[in-house]
C-alpha cells in the first residue's frame, strides 16, 4: 500500500518544532500561511508577493549571517519562478542555507492549475545539478524529524522536496505590512545576536 | 570583438571606493562589459561577497536578504536588466529596503544595435515608476560625487536609488565584424 501523502501543515509544524533561533523566509501564498500556522515568530520573514524571490532572500540572509541557520520554506510555483536562483546559490554554496519546497504539483492560490512538477519536472535533480550538497525528496511524514535536524545542523546548501497532498487548507494570515515584518525581523535578529 | 572606449578608465575605482566607504558587503551582478572593471574590483575585494546572478531580479531578493541580516548590498546591471526586475522591485518599496543599483546604459548615445533601444529608452522611466530616484552620469568627473551621494541616500536614507551610467561615459561599444 502506498504511504499516506504528507499534509503540509503537519510537515511544517514538525519542521519548526523547537525552532530556536532558526531564520525563516516563507514563499508567498500557502507556504506563508503554513509557517504562520506553525506559530508566529519575529524571525519569520513572510512573503505575500515577490513570487520567485524567496530563495534569493535566503541567500542574501545566509551570506550576511554565516553564524546563523537560514531555512526557506516555499511552494513549487515560487521555486519554479526562481529556478535560476538554484544555480546562483550553487555558485556561492552557503553551508547555512536550506530550501524546503512543499510540492503539491499545483498553483494552489490561483485555482489549482497543474504545475510543472506534476508533469515530472524534477526539482531535486535540478538542485543536485546546481551543486547543492544535499538534495533529496522525502516521502513519509516520519522523515520530518530528520529533515528538521538537517535544517539546524546539516551542511548546506540543502534542498528538500516534500511532495504534499494537494488540499485546501484554512488560511492563517500573519502580519501583512511589509515594513512591520522587516523591522520586527531585523530587531529580533540584532537583539538575539547580542544575547 | 569590442572594447570600451572610455574617456577616463578609472571611474569604476571611484565607485568601488564608495562601496568600501559605506561598507557594502554583497554585490550582485549579471556580467556586463560596461561594469567589467568594477566587477573585477569587487571580485578581488575580500570584504565583498560577489554574487553572479542568472537574472537581475535575483539581485533584488539578495538585497532584501542582506538587509534582513544587517548587511548592505549593491546591484550592477545593464539597462536591459532593469526590465527583468520590475515585479521584484515591489519587495523594496513594500518593505522599505534601501537599495543602490548602478545601471550601465545601452540603447542610447552611439548605439549600433537596434534591439537594445526599446528597453534602453524606457529604463529611467521604469525605474521611476518602480519607486527609484534616478541620477544620470555622463562624464567621468561626476562619478565620485554622484555615487557618493547615492550611497548615502540608499543606506542612510533607506531609499531606492538608481544611478544611470550613460553610454557616453562607459564608451560606445565598438562593433567589428
Amino acid at each position: 500500500m502506498a504511504p499516506a501523502m504528507i499534509t503540509r501543515r503537519d510537515l511544517v509544524r514538525r519542521l519548526l518544532v523547537d525552532r530556536g533561533d532558526l531564520l525563516i523566509v516563507s514563499g508567498l501564498g500557502s507556504a506563508t500561511w503554513d509557517v504562520a500556522a506553525a506559530g508566529d515568530h519575529p524571525l519569520n520573514f513572510y512573503l505575500w508577493g515577490a513570487m520567485g524571490g524567496s530563495a534569493m532572500i535566503g541567500l542574501g540572509l545566509a551570506l550576511a549571517r554565516p553564524d546563523r541557520r537560514v531555512a526557506v520554506i516555499t511552494g513549487d510555483g515560487d521555486m519554479l519562478m526562481g529556478i535560476g536562483s538554484l544555480a546562483t546559490i550553487g555558485v556561492k554554496a552557503p553551508k547555512n542555507l536550506a530550501i524546503v519546497v512543499l510540492d503539491n504539483a499545483h498553483y494552489g492560490e490561483t485555482g489549482m492549475q497543474p504545475s510543472h512538477t506534476q508533469a515530472g519536472v524534477d526539482l531535486v535533480a535540478v538542485a543536485r545539478a546546481c551543486r547543492f550538497r544535499d538534495a533529496r525528496a522525502i516521502a513519509r511524514i516520519d522523515e520530518a524529524a530528520e529533515i528538521r535536524a538537517l535544517l539546524h545542523n546539516g551542511e548546506g546548501p540543502i534542498f528538500i522536496s516534500a511532495p504534499i497532498k494537494p488540499e485546501d487548507t484554512p488560511r492563517v494570515l500573519p502580519l501583512r505590512d511589509g515594513h512591520a515584518i522587516k523591522q520586527r525581523f531585523i530587531a529580533a535578529l540584532s537583539s538575539s545576536a547580542q544575547a | 570583438m569590442h572594447s570600451p572606449n572610455t574617456t577616463d578608465a578609472s571611474w569604476p575605482d571611484a565607485i568601488h571606493a564608495h562601496f568600501r566607504r559605506v561598507g557594502i558587503r554583497q554585490v550582485g551582478y549579471v556580467p556586463d562589459a560596461g561594469h567589467s572593471r568594477l566587477i573585477t574590483l569587487c571580485r578581488d575585494d575580500p570584504g565583498i561577497a560577489d554574487v553572479v546572478l542568472t537574472t537581475e531580479e535575483e539581485g533584488v531578493g539578495l538585497v532584501a536578504g542582506a538587509a534582513l541580516g544587517g548587511e548592505r548590498a549593491a546591484l550592477l546591471m545593464q539597462s536591459s536588466g532593469v526590465g527583468n526586475c520590475v515585479n521584484m522591485f515591489a519587495l523594496l518599496r513594500n518593505c522599505g529596503f534601501g537599495c543602490l543599483v548602478l545601471v550601465t546604459m545601452r540603447g542610447e548615445f552611439g548605439e549600433f544595435n537596434p534591439w537594445q533601444v526599446p528597453m534602453g529608452t524606457i529604463t529611467e522611466d521604469v525605474l521611476r515608476l518602480a519607486g527609484f530616484l534616478t541620477y544620470r552620469i555622463d562624464t567621468a568627473d561626476a562619478v565620485d560625487e554622484i555615487v557618493g551621494a547615492g550611497c548615502d541616500m540608499a543606506f542612510d536614507g533607506n531609499l531606492q536609488i538608481a544611478i544611470l551610467l550613460s553610454q557616453r561615459l562607459i564608451g560606445r561599444k565598438l562593433w567589428t565584424r
